[in-house]
């Protein structure tokens, strides 16, 4: 098992992928360093949440997945 | 009655909403407001979302040859329903229907539907005004339009942040 990385909106475009598989267990530090210098740069910007296993985090700063979480890294988002 | 949906497929606004009248028995209003990806100035070809400001094109308008709502299914219909939930309870509502569209969409298709019945006018056009401000600045949607030159996000106006403010200051 592994922690999925899914790059949500405009991050899958930067990332070059929707997802990626890493090794568990992934931190803050840990995650900065597998998603490439531009992925890094728009997750230390306020205006960017990560959710974990399905929940938005309250402090981004605090990650910290298992085997088999999801980490799923969300921009601005827009609808309607 | 509460009707919360994420749908992948074109619908009819109508075929949603007539049901949902009839299911509010005694109401006193009802207040839909739908959104549908907007043709171009020139009325001719594609255009873009709604959500880029009715009305207030730029040059940027012209060209849009479709659009692409994405989405994150363990936040995003769970997200609507917590908003219903809010709109419901500040609002006094009977009833609130809300359905968003996800995947491709093109020119004249509906992106959103939020219908509220409430014994009040006022709380019904209020809840409406309420979840479109939410929907489109603070619910879990990606939104992008494809032009000549290929594919581009779409990021909330600061007009729609500061119409999504308001409601922080209270009713």
């Amino acid at each position: 098992m592994a922690v999925t990385i899914l790059f949500l909106g405009p991050l899958a475009d930067m990332a070059g992928a929707e997802s990626k598989d890493v090794e568990a267990p992934l931190d803050w530090a840990g995650l900065l360093e597998v998603v490439g210098s531009d992925v890094a740069d728009q997750l230390t910007q306020e205006r960017v949440n990560i959710a974990c296993d399905g929940r938005v985090l309250a402090d981004k700063t605090a990650l910290n997945a298992k085997d088999g979480d999801e980490v799923a890294l969300l921009p601005p988002v827009s609808g309607g | 009655m509460k009707d919360v949906r994420l749908l992948t497929e074109p619908f009819i606004p109508g075929a949603f909403v007539g049901p949902f009248t009839q299911a509010n028995p005694g109401l006193g209003g009802v207040c839909t407001f739908v959104g549908e990806v907007r043709p171009n100035k020139d009325g001719q070809g594609e255009g873009q979302g709604e959500g880029q400001g009715e009305g207030q094109g730029t040059k940027d308008d012209w060209g849009v040859e479709a659009l692409e709502l994405s989405h994150y299914e363990p936040l995003t219909l769970p997200g609507m329903e917590a908003l219903a939930d809010e709109a419901i309870a500040r609002f006094d509502l009977m009833g609130l229907l809300m359905v968003h569209r996800v995947g491709k969409l093109r020119v004249g298709e509906p992106i959103v539907l939020v219908s509220a019945a409430a014994r009040h006018r006022r709380g019904a056009i209020d809840a409406v005004d309420f979840c479109m401000d939410h929907l489109k600045a603070a619910a879990w949607f990606w939104k992008r339009e494809k032009r000549a030159d290929g594919w581009h996000w779409i990021e909330p106006r600061e007009d729609d942040y500061a119409d999504l403010a308001r409601w922080d200051k209270g009713p």
